[in-house]
């Protein structure tokens, strides 16, 4: 893999480096995608590109270039951590450090005035700036009519290309202009592209226009710019703090100058009656609007119009219809998750066992045997099985995403979300917390209060994950009656909301308790685009899906695989001396002693020694559970591949003859997997994202005392109303 | 003169400018929301949440609170 890797690596150093920058929802993604043949995941959601990602593509038959993907932004003075890397970025190339040849400029020509805010940030850098008006096919429908040529000329941008990502048209003109822009040695736009100043403000700016002139060779234009970028806003200029690992130039003392100008700019604008503050914005904005002006697009009138958008949202997001119907599809994902999965489950079960029957014949008894049918068959086996249900969970949630309801979710939800502490932007990452906390947690980086992300990092783990799935499954199946409740609801898939819906209110209350007790300075806002609606691309929520599988069954093949080899070696020997009796096999393995060990502090939840091995070994990642109870039962068993629901079920206490398991003790190791921090990979993302220990230590102390009362509740409960 | 807040459903107004010297109006200028510029208020959520607004040719919603800081005018459809 490393020759691989350095080859790649090559390749990619000789090539003409491109930018893909634009707004959330402006489709840089599916850009990049249709570019380099690669299938990122694109989404209708704002934000949801959080990491830059690099890919080869073809320029024209004889070069290829390397484009970069960044995480969408409004404007490149930040306000969320996602919007700060591109800033950061930004910064960082017009301080020398490997600027980009050429810059897209993806905008969406539906909603063109807005995009174009970005755009004209971007003409100020002195990079050539490749304009790629996305979602054309959209605005010729409309039978709107854009002068290409003149916006061209009155945006400075070097070429004008109009293109549909979805139609998958323009791609042709859109690489030869990146091949002819980048070979422009001395690229630069008219002089009066430049953004223009009001004479009074210019002259209240002009002493740090020149400070930024002199001190780092910036050109008038851009000096300009970052002047205006640096008063408007404080972001701006913590940037430049940044700096100092990489200019040189960048010293405490040239700070605390710009700082000063800044301040003194900023009292003599007040004077004259001009808010610092939306400086910027107004300047441009003055800007874009008489461009399009002048070629007679007229931006207001689109305000009277209402879309079909806003009809669906008459009911989707409508005051009471809407939040009910929010409910409901939550209730119909969840319960359709067990039940629709059934059938595919069973079939591999079944295949899963003959493979098993069939091993069993070819091979000679003996150890290897054993260790092939019990360990790795019976192991992996065990949880390939829940595939179906993981696959049903991803698709349902990719869906919601790419057709642009979670934003509108977001919007509904806001108000209880900041009652209990959190924020609007926390809906999307908890609810991508059903199948992962990790890619959760990532997405969290689009709230821009810290104290709202830090909240809702802390209390994500609590959401059900897709890895809880097979454990919540196995119970259910094995223990819960498969009868309707009033003759109509299945009684275990309504165990099953049950256990996502008490995480999530779980989750809910302890955010509100910690926004309580949580003291971190930051202000909360909730600005957020309503997307247009969208039919999902099937190709893309396909292949969301397939990876999600993937990455599933990849585990199985290396994590879950290894532990249940070492299981089986644990589990197996030593092996008991001929004439002792009154103890089974696994019972006198080291994994049984190990179980035993640890049995009389989960005593009392209700579990025995054998969960107790799978609670140990499960700390590598929660499905583990599964796989290691169908190990210890297979070696118990010598004869067969055992199916690990009927073996649970006839398991009897040796001494008393009673089943070993009752409804109530799934019920009860199920509240415990609901609460327990039983994951590696989650540790470490909190450990990364929040860039301390303290949270995640906080966080797996939480939720180990939460699982260990919750779970004895059910069962000393349980136990005391006699069942 | 109102603000945001106080717009009936399918109002049109004009922006005029801001109360206050909040951070946040560094975002909405950026966003497109800036004096000048046409609204319609689309919709109100449950429970005092957030506002739905049309802005140039985008949905855009902020919270009630913050739509109380954006002076407007009324205007004649």
């Amino acid at each position: 893999m490393s020759r691989d890797h350095k080859h790649r690596h090559q390749q990619l150093k000789t090539g003409i480096t491109v930018a893909l920058l634009g707004n959330p929802n402006s489709g840089k993604t599916a850009i990049f995608n249709q570019l380099t043949k690669l299938r990122h995941k694109v989404s209708n959601y704002p934000g949801v590109t959080v990491e830059q990602k690099s890919g080869l593509f073809k320029i024209n038959q004889h070069s290829k270039g390397i484009v970069t993907d960044y995480p969408g932004t409004y404007s490149i003075t930040p306000e969320s951590l996602d919007e700060r890397i591109v800033a950061e970025e930004i910064l960082q190339w017009i301080h020398g450090n490997s600027p980009p040849d050429v810059i897209i400029s993806v905008v969406d020509a539906s909603n063109l005035s807005r995009n174009l805010y970005l755009t004209t940030q971007l003409t100020d850098l002195g990079i050539p700036v490749v304009l790629a008006m996305n979602m054309m096919d959209r605005v010729q429908s409309k039978g709107t009519n854009i002068d290409i040529d003149k916006l061209k000329k009155e945006l400075g941008v070097a070429e004008i290309i109009s293109l549909s990502a979805k139609k998958k048209w323009g791609f042709k003109e859109l690489r030869a202009a990146i091949d002819s822009v980048s070979a422009m040695s001395d690229f630069s736009p008219e002089a009066d592209c430049a953004i223009k100043i009001p004479e009074d403000i210019r002259k209240t700016l002009q002493p740090l226009i020149l400070l930024l002139e002199k001190e780092f060779q910036y050109s008038s234009m851009l000096a300009a710019a970052q002047a205006l970028r640096i008063i408007t806003r404080n972001s701006a200029f913590d940037l430049y703090a940044h700096l100092k690992e990489i200019d040189s130039r960048v010293t405490e003392t040239l700070l605390q100058n710009i700082l000063n100008l800044r301040d003194q700019a900023i009292e003599e604008l007040e004077s004259l009656g001009h808010p610092h503050r939306v400086l910027e914005g107004t300047i441009r904005y003055q800007r874009i609007d008489d461009t399009l002006n002048d070629i007679s697009f007229d931006t207001n009138r689109f305000v009277k119009e209402t879309t079909k958008s806003e009809r669906v949202d008459k009911v989707l997001t409508h005051r009471y219809i809407g939040p009910t119907i929010f409910v409901l599809i939550l209730y119909f994902i969840f319960n359709s998750v067990f039940t629709w999965a059934t059938i595919p489950m069973d079939w591999i079960s079944l295949e899963i066992a003959h493979f098993g029957e069939w091993v069993l014949s070819k091979m000679n008894p003996g150890s290897l045997r054993d260790l092939f049918v019990d360990g790795i068959i019976g192991g992996v086996g065990a949880i390939l099985v829940f595939l179906p249900q993981i696959l049903i969970l991803v698709f349902f949630l990719t869906i919601l995403e790419d057709s642009g309801y979670m934003a509108r979710v977001a919007f509904m939800m806001d108000r209880i979300m900041t009652k209990v502490g959190l924020h609007g932007k926390s809906v999307l990452p908890l609810m991508s917390g059903y199948a992962c906390a990790i890619p959760g947690i990532m997405a969290t980086r689009t709230i821009d209060s810290w104290k709202d992300r830090l909240i809702t990092i802390l209390v994500l783990p609590l959401m059900s994950c897709s890895a809880r799935l097979p454990v919540y499954s196995l119970l259910i199946g094995s223990f819960i009656p498969a009868t309707k409740i009033f003759g109509l609801i299945s009684m275990q898939g309504f165990v099953m909301v049950i256990m996502y819906f008490l995480g999530t209110v779980t989750a809910f209350l302890l955010s509100w308790i910690f926004s309580k007790f949580i003291k971190v300075e930051s202000k909360s806002s909730f600005v957020m685009e309503l997307p247009p609606y969208r039919i999902p691309i099937m190709g893309s929520v396909f292949h969301q899906v397939y990876s999600r599988g993937k990455l599933f069954v990849k585990n199985a093949g290396q994590i879950i695989l290894a532990i249940s080899i070492v299981l089986w070696f644990i589990a197996s020997y030593p092996q008991i001396p001929e004439g002792h009796t009154g103890i089974s096999k696994v019972e006198y393995s080291y994994a049984g002693r190990m179980g035993k060990m640890i049995e009389p502090v989960i005593e009392p939840l209700g579990f025995d020694w054998k969960i107790g091995i799978g609670l140990i070994t499960s700390f590598a990642a929660r499905e583990v559970m599964v796989s290691t109870l169908a190990t210890l039962y297979n070696i118990e068993d010598e004869e067969n591949i055992v199916m690990l629901r009927d073996s649970m079920k006839s398991d009897v206490d040796p001494i008393t003859g009673d089943p070993r398991y009752s409804a109530l003790i799934a019920l009860s190791l199920m509240v415990f997997y609901v609460y327990a921090a039983q994951c590696l990979a989650t540790f470490a993302i909190v450990r990364t994202e929040t860039n301390s220990w303290k949270w995640p230590m906080f966080m797996m102390a939480y939720m180990t005392i939460l699982a260990f009362s919750a779970s004895s509740i059910v069962y000393q409960g349980g136990r005391l109303l006699g069942y | 003169m109102k603000t945001i807040d106080e717009l009936n459903i399918g109002e049109l107004a004009i922006i005029i400018g801001f109360n206050g010297n909040a951070e946040l109006q560094s975002r909405l200028v950026e966003m497109g929301i800036n004096p000048g510029v046409l609204i319609r208020l689309v919709k109100k959520s449950l429970f005092g949440g957030p506002l739905q607004l049309k802005i140039r040719e985008y949905y855009v919603s902020i919270r009630k609170c913050d739509a109380k800081d954006i002076r407007v005018s009324l205007h004649e459809s």
